[in-house]
């Protein structure tokens, strides 16, 4: 290689060619380095992509790329062992676009996002992965890769939850079980009719479905159901240290989430075709490290920005934009001949003007929130127990739904206890 | 739908397998571990404990990073399979 690089990005998910396609779109020098045989086959998500963010960078983008379904109906399920209550989601507005979402397959997505980078201009390199950076005093000045020192004058690191390239730098994550969710997932191979029919969806659109309760056995966690066109992806996400201190494995929480009633017709006939894992940083803000330094900047899951709510497990769209942001803060570097973490600062400043700071900031709060396990063990088996006694018709005396809550809750939550939840609940959903 | 066992799992997914494993374990250390989280964390089952001992086959490694995250112990010299090496996946 002759070139001499303005950028190189590390890792080729959503971040890196966010990053590396912005950069090569304004004409600068950009290496993508990937160490898997192509962008993505390392790669997997739950499978939904949300937002407009993808859009600002790459115009009606679906038109073109890989996607599965827009998602035209959300359901949230609550479920006890035998029993399941759901809010069903759908809006004909869904169906337009620019849509919700799009559920996706990241082995055929990220690829589709490289091709991109390098029809931009970029240089793409497969299958070769980063073992160190380089260095001029405190600066980083390049990569080393198979051997190979290529300099450049800032590095992107884009290498996601378990970030090598962060570490080196002293600017890794903190990851602990108790910070991060682990995601296993089956592809389940159905054919478009029935997916169609079962799930009620036409043409193009589908359903993103997220469970609660008995899908993790009351720990804390979620269960997940996203339709593709010829494929389901099903799985569960449980954070660590609920695995380590219950003794449980996620892939018998996955088999016991696949045979529970609500469950088990929705995936009836389909065929299991792969199965994956993830870690996902689900810390909120306090998780997230220092951005830059001299040289070099973090982003997307390599940076924790992660937004892990309760309501949303949102990544995808936090590793586009902070992408995009490093991208534009190289851009001004470039443009002041000045690599410096002074200049590099401005990446932070753009992010904290744009949703990913500012989610973050937000829910700073729905990281202890989450963390009550009434949430996984207790809420989900109540609402479950409660319909159950509203619906059913028994032939005795009826009562009303407030005096059927309250004989529920007895000796399981107190109303203060509830209250308070709900009150904790405001400010972290 | 039937249950599956891990090995039927981790065959549905394509691998190139390194002749050098990309994770290794302090033995000295594993055994005398009595919490041996990565029994549990590892979602390819790639840790086994026979008579006491901890072993490991990264064969089947999906590459998530669980085991080194809660290796209370740090036993467990962890990287990333070398370039090329390892799972890959169709879907993903």
């Amino acid at each position: 290689m002759k070139e001499r690089f303005d950028a190189i990005v590390v890792g080729g998910g959503p971040a890196g060619c966010a990053a590396a396609y912005t950069l090569a779109k304004g004409g600068l020098a950009v290496l993508l380095v990937e160490r898997g045989r192509f962008a993505g086959v390392k790669n997997m998500t739950g499978g939904v992509l949300y937002g407009p963010v993808l859009h600002d960078l790459i115009p009606e983008f679906w038109k073109e790329a890989p996607v599965e379904r827009h998602v035209s109906r959300h359901v949230i399920t609550f479920l006890s062992e035998k029993t399941s209550v759901s809010i069903d989601f759908n809006s004909a507005g869904l169906d337009q676009p620019l849509y919700d979402g799009f559920t996706v397959l990241r082995a055929r997505f990220d690829r589709w996002f490289a091709d991109k980078v390098e029809q931009a201009g970029g240089v793409v390199i497969t299958g070769v992965r980063v073992d160190d950076l380089l260095w001029d005093g405190q600066r980083v000045v390049g990569i080393v890769a198979g051997g190979d020192r290529i300099p450049a004058e800032v590095v992107i690191a884009a290498d996601g939850v378990n970030s090598v390239m962060a570490g080196k730098a002293g600017l890794g994550v903190k990851l602990s079980p108790e910070n991060v969710n682990q995601g296993v997932k089956e592809v389940i191979k159905m054919r478009r009719e029935v997916i169609e029919e079962r799930f009620n969806v036409a043409g193009d659109g589908g359903a993103a479905m997220h469970f609660l309760g008995f899908c993790t056995r009351g720990v804390h966690g979620g269960g997940f159901l996203y339709t593709n066109k010829e494929s389901l992806s099903l799985g569960v996400v449980v954070q660590l240290q609920a695995l380590i201190e219950n003794n449980l494995k996620s892939v018998e929480l996955l088999e016991g989430f696949k045979a529970h009633p609500a469950v088990r017709e929705l995936i009836k006939g389909g065929t299991t075709v792969e199965y994956s894992a993830h870690l996902v940083p689900a810390g909120g803000l306090r998780m997230v490290p220092r951005l830059y330094t001299d040289g070099l900047l973090v982003t997307g899951d390599a940076a924790a920005l992660v937004l892990a709510t309760g309501r949303a497990l949102e990544g995808l769209n936090f590793a586009l934009a902070s992408g995009m942001a490093a991208a534009e803060t190289v851009k001004l570097a470039k443009a002041k001949g000045d690599f410096s973490k002074e200049t590099l600062s401005q990446y932070e400043k753009l992010l904290a003007e744009s949703f990913v700071l500012r989610d973050l900031k937000k829910f700073e709060q729905s990281a202890d929130f989450l963390e009550n396990q009434r949430l996984y063990s207790l809420y989900p088996g109540l609402a479950c127990s409660l319909a159950e006694k509203i619906f059913r018709v028994d032939g005795k005396p009826k009562k009303t739904v407030w005096q059927l809550a309250r004989e529920e809750m007895k000796g399981k939550v107190s109303l203060w206890q509830l209250l308070r939840d709900g009150l904790a609940a405001r400010r972290t959903i | 739908m039937s249950l599956m066992t891990i090995e039927q799992r981790l065959a549905l997914n394509t691998y190139e397998v390194d002749t050098e494993p990309h994770i290794r374990l302090k033995e000295e250390i594993c055994r005398q571990c009595e919490r041996q989280s990565c029994l549990y964390v590892c979602p390819a089952e790639c840790f086994k404990a026979r008579e006491g001992k901890i072993s490991f086959n990264h064969e089947g490694c999906l590459e998530c990073g669980s085991c080194h995250i809660s290796c209370s112990r740090e036993a467990i010299e962890w990287s990333y399979p070398r370039g090329h090496f390892g799972v890959s996946y169709e879907y993903g």
